[in-house]
């Protein structure tokens, strides 16, 4: 059993644990969640520690049978890129605890039994190397996120947790069928041996099978991250959800499907990808400026930062589909940043919530007169996630839009339009909420941070400097990462090429 | 041992299953008049121990596999694996029955012995190797099934549901035996293995248009006893009026021999002539995906809504029918267990929070049950959540089987429907999530009392083998890979 076996049973065991515990003892439950959650944390923690950071490889790898037939495996394993993903997940649970520790008061055992579940499932689905078994923890983390909205979300929480199930559902199937009709062909759920098998041409895909079963994983990714036009659910469900939950979701869970692509889509279908890289890249782009230009007009807080993550997240689909190292790197370190920065940003929100009980721009102003340090915090935040340099958002965008430059530099222009909105929207808020003259409510409401909520965000204040002045403690092991996932698409679209230039008819047309 | 009319004691150990249930049936009709009214619950007793021993006797069967009764019954592993299925199903649904009955004032004898004979009628079914015998042990279990639907004769659905059962299952049996008649008349036989035999072997002569037509009306009948469209329309009334306890036996026993002689009809002895067929189930299977889904989405009575994902259900193992390969025939095996045991479960809950005359029967009576009956409305949780089809519970993997067979046997657009049929259904399960922990508690839900007894039995066995057959289905699905294999 390796360290990282021990990150993945940890989550479930402190899970079971939990559900035992009697209900007349809920704040035995809080605690327990916060302890579990913190040595989930330092253990994963340890997997830095022996971590080739120069290596593009797998590590702490599990590889043992599960069932027989079909062979499916309990396969996993770490590289730079999950190991990062992985920490952010564990760093993010038992600030979710500590941010629920007030504001959730019913049914707290369950509360806090989902929250490590959810743990659990992210966990999974990051370090999986088996298709099934990715399938299974990307499903299994589905449930607790429904319950954790369903029941402790505001006014229409049942109609965002069922809309968030039912898209998230209906585009998994997808990905299923896709799978299983990868293991038809291969005989093997295996990650690594599909990659190599079709890199080395032991296995082929006609053209037609290859961007179908592309657009099969593609679809269930992008309904996660969310792109345009299929973000529709995450406005819903993130203003829906109670604060613990919109941090889970933002951070991690949207991660769940950039890393899809990163992982699946790009490895094993290169010519599919390349091919389909326009279309993918304009919606990219249209998500960048359609997020923001609808943040900037939200009345509500929350949404407005929901908005802000479809138009952050289209740098990550825009780097992504760049297919360079300085687009991979940088989008791969946009997901850590968005994790980091959004969710300091619904957590603040969260704070302003559990004061006024309201997540309308209009019910503040004048913050900052009362709760100074709360302005700042959310200061910082804000700037971190508009890009400004030296902190961490900076790096992340500069390196999608050098890479998406270097692509097609009409893209990068387009793409900067994103950072330009999204500093109006963020300082705008900061505005309308933070300044002015305070009115009555939010000067007898609004306390200034606590103990606690200084333990929750300080954190993530700190890696939001961390990352944006030291880029090199992080980026070392993503692009060892990267650099085997270009290599991989440059040679898929080699023998692509190669594949054309024997066709005559095809090549006619061109010469003319 | 052609020439010799009694069956050797080989023969019999391979029959003692069925010889059992018959036994201890009619052994309980003798007991019940002498039987005091209050005391007819301890006939329960005597149905549970009954269907222990048969199923020690099936376990036993399976180490001495062969025909018995000049092959008129074949005890394969395939035959083992469903005797086991149906009987446990039917000690699941005794268990779930016991306080039913005296909730219901109903106690008598003759519903656990009218249960053993159906199930005995199933065993028949799953272990017949010739159309007669398959007729015979459907007929057994189809007729018990009738009265079993009525059973609570007092009440008015109840009788409906009865009545319609009988008078549609008569029609489809008669289609059956009509196909039956005609595929004699093709083959000269009814012995499926010379049916598969002659078939195989025959090149021109046979009408392709007779042969078909002898397919479709076998086909008629044993789609209504599956309930798959165009024939599935019994369904929701008759589970409706049912007590929920055979609602649940219905959905388990009866469908599961049903599935069963379909793969040996259909995949076995008509397997020669399966390009004739296949469109047929096809169409059946992607209509009866769409039309479960899409009503069940309607429906605001549990029963009803069970009924039609019941229909859906059927169309998925459809599915695996239609694939006609080893693998599909494990996916249909696999499958129907998976659905057994999450369907028991969820009818036997249905069953205890219904409570007496089953009045709270909406799906807001269930409102509230995850604040007061936490550990109820987790088993539900969990049988509804293995219904969706979410990994780590029986009927993912159930799911998975039957669409990667499909898929295998190039039935790309099948699988497709299927599978967004199936994020269709994930929207009313969860709605019965949504009412049980996210609405205000209502009244049906606040004298209920927990779980206790026999039914907690029934309800917690479905709930660990179904989470235990979600982690590691292996064992299950080697044996049903095995069977598969033989079953030809």
């Amino acid at each position: 059993m390796t360290r990282l076996d021990l990150c993945l049973a940890l989550p479930l065991a402190a899970f079971l644990l939990l559900l035992v515990v009697p209900r007349g003892r809920p704040g035995l439950s809080r605690w327990m969640a916060l302890v579990a959650s913190l040595v989930i944390f330092a253990a994963s923690l340890s997997l830095l520690v022996g971590f080739d950071r120069a290596s593009g490889e797998f590590q702490f790898e599990t590889n043992i049978p599960w069932i027989s037939a079909p062979a499916i495996r309990y396969h996993v394993g770490l590289d730079g890129m999950s190991l990062w993903l992985v920490l952010l997940s564990t760093l993010l649970t038992p600030l979710a605890v500590l941010i629920s520790w007030r504001h959730i008061s019913s049914r707290m055992k369950e509360f806090y039994a989902f929250l490590l579940l959810m743990e659990f499932g992210l966990i999974g689905v990051f370090v999986a190397l088996d298709l099934f078994l990715f399938y299974v923890f990307w499903e299994v983390s589905l449930v607790p996120m429904y319950f954790l909205v369903g029941i402790w979300g505001h006014e229409r929480r049942i109609y965002a947790a069922v809309k968030f199930f039912l898209y998230t559902m209906a585009g998994s199937v997808l990905m299923l069928a896709a799978m299983i009709y990868l293991y038809n062909i291969a005989g093997t759920f295996d990650y690594r041996m599909l990659v190599s098998d079709l890199a080395s041409g032991r296995m082929q895909l006609g053209a037609a099978e290859e961007t179908l079963l592309f657009l099969a994983f593609f679809l269930a990714f992008a309904i996660k991250v969310p792109m345009f036009p299929l973000h529709t659910w995450l406005p819903d469900a993130h203003v829906e959800a109670p604060t613990a939950g919109s941090v889970i979701l933002a951070s991690a869970m949207l991660k769940m499907g950039c890393y899809g692509l990163v992982r699946f889509c790009l490895p094993l279908f290169p010519t599919a990808s390349r091919d389909n890289a326009p279309w993918i890249v304009l919606l990219a782009i249209v998500g960048i400026i359609y997020g923001a230009l609808v943040a900037m007009v939200q009345p509500n807080m929350k949404k407005l930062v929901a908005y802000s993550s479809v138009s952050h997240l289209g740098f990550v689909v825009l780097g992504i589909f760049s297919f360079n190292q300085l687009g991979l790197d940088g989008a791969v370190y946009q997901m850590l940043n968005h994790g980091i920065s959004t969710g300091a940003l619904f957590i603040l929100v969260g704070f302003m919530y559990e004061r006024r009980h309201s997540l309308e721009i209009s019910d503040y102003g004048g913050v900052a007169t009362p709760a100074p340090k709360l302005a700042a915090v959310f200061l910082i935040t804000s700037l971190a996630s508009l890009g400004l340099p030296a902190l961490n958002n900076f790096v992340g965008e500069f390196l999608v839009l050098q890479g998406a430059a270097k692509a097609n530099f009409t893209w990068a222009v387009f793409a900067a339009i994103g950072v330009i909105l999204s500093a109006c929207y963020l300082l705008w808020l900061y505005q309308r909420t933070f300044l002015g003259e305070a009115g009555e409510a939010v000067k007898s409401h609004m306390r200034d941070l606590a103990p606690r909520e200084w333990a929750a965000i300080l954190p993530l204040i700190v890696l939001m400097v961390w990352m944006g002045c030291a880029a090199q403690t992080f980026l070392p092991p993503i692009s060892a990462v990267n650099a085997r996932i270009i290599e991989r698409v440059d040679q898929g679209a080699v023998v692509q090429v190669r594949n054309r230039a024997v066709t005559p008819g095809e090549e006619a047309p061109r010469a003319r | 041992m052609p020439g010799s009319f009694v069956p050797s004691s080989a023969e019999l150990l391979r029959f003692l299953p069925e010889i059992i249930l018959a036994v201890a049936a009619t052994m309980i009709m003798v007991l019940s008049p002498l039987v005091r009214d209050r005391e007819q619950n301890a006939l329960g007793y005597v149905s549970f121990y009954g269907f222990l021993a048969a199923l020690a006797a099936a376990v036993a069967a399976h180490f001495d596999p062969g025909p018995a009764f000049n092959r008129m019954v074949m005890v394969d592993g395939f035959a083992t694996f469903f005797r086991v299925l149906v009987i446990a199903a039917g000690m699941l649904v005794t268990l779930a029955s016991y306080q039913y009955l005296r909730r219901e004032d109903a106690d008598c004898g003759e519903y656990y012995a009218l249960l053993m004979f159906s199930v005995c009628g199933q065993c028949l079914m799953v272990s017949a190797n010739d159309l007669i015998m398959i007729f015979i042990g459907l007929e057994i279990s189809s007729i018990s099934s009738y009265v079993l639907a009525g059973f609570l004769r007092k009440r008015r659905e109840a009788v409906e549901s009865s009545l319609k059962y009988f008078l549609l299952g008569s029609f489809a049996t008669a289609f059956l035996l009509y196909g039956m008649a005609w595929i004699y008349g093709i083959t000269g036989s009814t012995d499926l293995t010379s049916i598969r035999a002659a078939l195989a072997g025959q090149q021109a002569g046979w009408s392709g248009v007779l042969l078909a037509a002898a397919a479709a009306l076998m086909f008629v009948g044993l789609a209504f006893k599956v309930a798959a469209w165009p024939f599935q329309a019994w369904a929701p009334d008759v589970y409706q009026g049912a007590p929920a306890p055979v609602a649940a036996f219905l959905s388990a026993g009866p469908k599961a021999a049903a599935f069963a002689v379909f793969v040996r009809v259909f995949v076995m002895a008509l397997g020669p002539i399966s390009g004739r067929w296949e469109p047929l189930l096809w169409i059946s299977a992607l209509a009866t995906m769409l039309i479960g889904n899409f009503a069940a989405l309607a429906q605001t009575n549990i029963k009803r809504l069970l009924a039609y994902s019941s229909i859906a259900h059927a169309g998925y193992v459809l599915v695996a029918v239609t694939a006609h390969s080893e693998i599909g025939t494990t996916a249909v095996m696999f499958y129907m267990v998976a659905y057994a045991l999450m369907n028991i479960g969820a009818f036997a809950i249905v069953a205890h929070i219904s409570r007496k005359g089953e009045r709270y029967l909406e799906l807001e009576d269930f409102a509230g049950l995850g604040e007061r009956q936490p550990v109820t409305a987790a088993l539900l949780s969990i049988f509804l959540l293995s219904l969706i089809g979410v990994p780590l519970t029986a009927g993912f993997f159930g799911k998975f089987y039957i669409f990667r067979a499909a898929l295998q046997a190039d039935l790309v657009w099948l699988t497709v429907f299927g599978l967004l049929a199936s994020a269709v259904a994930a929207y009313y399960y969860l709605r019965i999530i949504v009412i049980m922990y996210m609405h205000e508690p209502a009244q049906a839900t606040a004298d209920l009392e927990p779980l206790g007894g026999a039914l907690s039995a029934a309800v917690w066995i479905s709930a660990l083998g179904t989470l235990v057959l979600g982690v590691f289905p292996s064992p299950v699905l080697n044996f049903a890979a095995n069977s598969a294999l033989l079953a030809r």
